[in-house]
């Protein structure tokens, strides 16, 4: 135990040889094992809430939210802009102070604490680097702070830029840097402080689609190794999806919904967060009574539909179906999509994948008449904020 | 922009001429300080450097580069106490009137010299109850001064913001390690830049100097400004223009260095 090397397995197809592995296990093994309660909660939000301005122009950024984050998890915040989520993140760092409610971290109410009295550090958007120190500087900024010996501050800080794989760049400005590589030694430098929890807000939205994709599977690899809890800001339902293992959807300063990626994604309770996670493909009123035969708010997910023409064979008997007129197709490459107006009212997304069809195939059915079909299953009933709360 | 072959021959000429309407004076001013003509004969027959001798040994200029020195010095240390101050509260605190007093902290510098230095010399002999002094004249500089710190230091505040503050703070450190160890390094910059144009405008300060200092204390602007219409001392004013003419190189080149300082920290 202690600080002897534990050696790390890594799927070496993540990113380029041996740098990698060196690294997370580096963080790994040193990681010290707090008194961790399995049943206590890394964080714990009650009634928060967090008012900007006064009087008539006052806004509720947050407006009340109980949140429970489990120690070791992945927990994303999801929600437009606005809706709140990069708010409870700062209440949380200790940027804001809240207006009412409680922040507990491990069981101790920080609620008016300092930032630099919580165990948790940042990952910022911008990621604040600091532009007058080199990378080793900053990375090893939070150790110089809390007095860390200078012989330990030099190799944790190495490690940690060794396992961001940036070993070699330690004497480099942050200006000298790529964007990329910036949002590495911001990683670094938040994590080795080894804190109980690492806030992440939108670390990711300043790269470019290829890099992103790259730093979400490294992030999340990161995350499962080093055991830290993990609270990451984003507006990109697909990043949530791809990283989370559980979701808050948040609009309007509260949490919609909680749940696992599968939960928000094939279970939507409110359609906003049917919306908001995917395409919003809600059958309501008087097209749900005559398409499905029952009353409420239903999603279908626009791949759980498929799409014939009107005049193929008609679909198995346990299918539902409906027919409509195709009103627009998007070619995304690797699919279609396609906006049917249905007969009986509503309109519905249907995503096809692109086997045997081309751009030019897809084009021509504009116009057409076809018939969609999916299986009641993939139903889910929404609740209606305008009608009572009835889902599961 | 793509010019004319016409064009731009037009346009080099036009720059030509204005540098030449600034610089072509002082160069004569540098030249003359050598020629060794009393009355200053152009062209100059012969040169000297008989007149750099004589300043060299003149008590006059060099009590009054003293004195101006000395003035300068005490306006830019209170400017930049100050003016960085007045900064901070401006840029990171909303409070009532905040718009009002950034008003009226860049006002001074816009007021003609002459009203701030009939101003100043009545507060102080009438209700302050003030003799004039040396420090009654560095004081009335610093409240012109603080303004062009002031807004060195603003402008630097709202481009880096607080994350970087934040960040700090996130990592572990207390108010006070954030300042040392974040804030005021960003912030050097900025200080030295509005400190050396603080000292700068000081040391060519003639107005607010005349009717704030007492009869014995000349600061070097003044000396120059008694001694130019003597005949006899006429070629040492000279050499000392040409002095200050090269010694105002030094500022202007760091003062650029800063900036340019300024703008690439401003990136991040």
């Amino acid at each position: 135990m202690g600080t002897e090397p534990v050696t790390m397995r890594w799927d070496p197809q993540l990113s380029g040889p041996r740098a990698g592995r060196r690294l997370y296990g580096a963080l790994v093994s040193t990681q010290p094992q707090p008194d961790v309660d399995a049943a206590r909660p890394a964080i714990r939000l009650r009634g928060l809430r967090k008012r900007f301005g006064t009087g008539p122009q006052a806004v509720d950024a947050v407006a009340g939210v109980d949140l429970d984050v489990r120690d070791g998890e992945f927990l994303t915040l999801l929600g437009p802009s606005g809706s709140g989520k990069t708010t409870v993140l700062r209440l949380i760092a200790g940027f804001e102070l809240a207006t009412a409610g409680t922040i507990e971290l491990g069981g101790v109410d920080v609620t008016r604490r300092a930032p630099f009295e919580r165990d948790v550090n940042t990952v910022f958007q911008d990621y604040a680097l600091f532009p007058h120190m080199s990378v080793t500087d900053n990375v090893g900024y939070g150790l110089r702070v809390r007095k860390v010996g200078r012989a330990e501050r030099a190799s944790r800080t190495q490690e940690a830029l060794d396992g961001v794989r940036l070993g070699h760049l330690g004497d480099r400005r942050p200006a000298q840097l790529s964007g990329g590589q910036r949002q590495r030694v911001a990683l670094a430098r938040a994590l080795v402080n080894r804190p109980r929890v690492l806030l992440l807000d939108e670390p990711l939205g300043a790269l470019d689609l290829k890099l992103r994709e790259q730093m979400q599977v490294e992030l999340k690899a990161i995350q499962r190794q080093v055991g830290i809890t993990f609270v990451f800001v984003t507006h990109d339902q697909e990043e949530a999806l791809t990283m989370s293992d559980r979701i808050a959807v948040f609009d309007g300063g509260r949490i919609e919904q909680l749940g696992s990626a599968a939960d928000v994604y094939e279970r939507p309770a409110t359609p906003f967060v049917a919306g908001f996670v995917g395409t919003s493909n809600l059958l309501s009123g008087a097209a749900a009574e005559q398409v499905l035969g029952r009353s409420g708010t239903w999603s279908v997910r626009p791949e759980k539909i498929r799409l014939d023409l009107d005049d193929e064979p008609a679909a198995e008997a346990h299918d539902r179906s409906a027919t409509g007129v195709v009103r627009e197709v998007v070619y995304v490459g690797s699919a279609t999509r396609f906006v049917v107006d249905l007969d009986a009212g509503a309109s519905l997304v249907a995503l096809q994948q692109n086997v045997q069809t081309s751009s030019s195939d897809v084009d021509a059915y504009r116009g057409r008449r076809v018939r969609l079909h999916w299986d009641p299953r993939h139903e889910v009933q929404v609740a209606d904020p305008a009608t009572a709360p009835t889902a599961h | 922009m793509l010019l004319s072959r016409r064009g731009r021959t037009i346009l080099a000429a036009a720059m030509g001429l204005g540098l030449a309407f600034i610089y072509l004076p002082l160069l004569v001013v540098v030249v003359n300080s050598f020629n060794a003509s009393q009355v200053f004969a152009w062209p100059p027959r012969s040169l000297t450097t008989r007149w750099w001798r004589e300043v060299a040994s003149n008590t006059g200029v060099r009590e009054a580069v003293l004195t101006s020195v000395e003035v300068g010095l005490v306006a830019t240390v209170t400017a930049v106490v100050l003016g960085t101050l007045l900064a901070f509260a401006l840029a990171r605190y909303t409070f009532f009137g905040r718009q009002s007093v950034s008003v009226l902290v860049v006002l001074p510098i816009a007021l003609p010299g002459i009203v701030t230095a009939l101003a100043l010399r009545t507060a102080f002999q009438t209700f302050l109850g003030v003799e004039l002094s040396i420090w009654t004249v560095a004081v009335s500089h610093a409240t012109f001064c603080m303004v062009v710190v002031y807004n060195n230091v603003i402008a630097r505040l709202r481009r880096t913001g607080t994350t970087a503050e934040e960040a700090s703070a996130d990592l572990g450190a207390d108010g006070f390690t954030t300042f040392r160890l974040v804030t005021f390094p960003l912030l050097r910059g900025a200080l030295l830049a509005g400190a050396l144009l603080a000292f700068g405008l000081s040391f060519d300060e003639i107005v607010v100097t005349l009717s704030t200092a007492p009869p014995g204390v000349t600061t070097l602007p003044i000396w120059i400004f008694q001694n130019l219409s003597r005949p006899n001392q006429a070629p040492v004013v000279n050499v000392v223009a040409a002095v200050l003419v090269l010694l105002s190189v030094v500022p202007l080149y760091l003062s650029q260095r800063l900036a340019a300082d300024t703008v690439t920290a401003g990136r991040l």
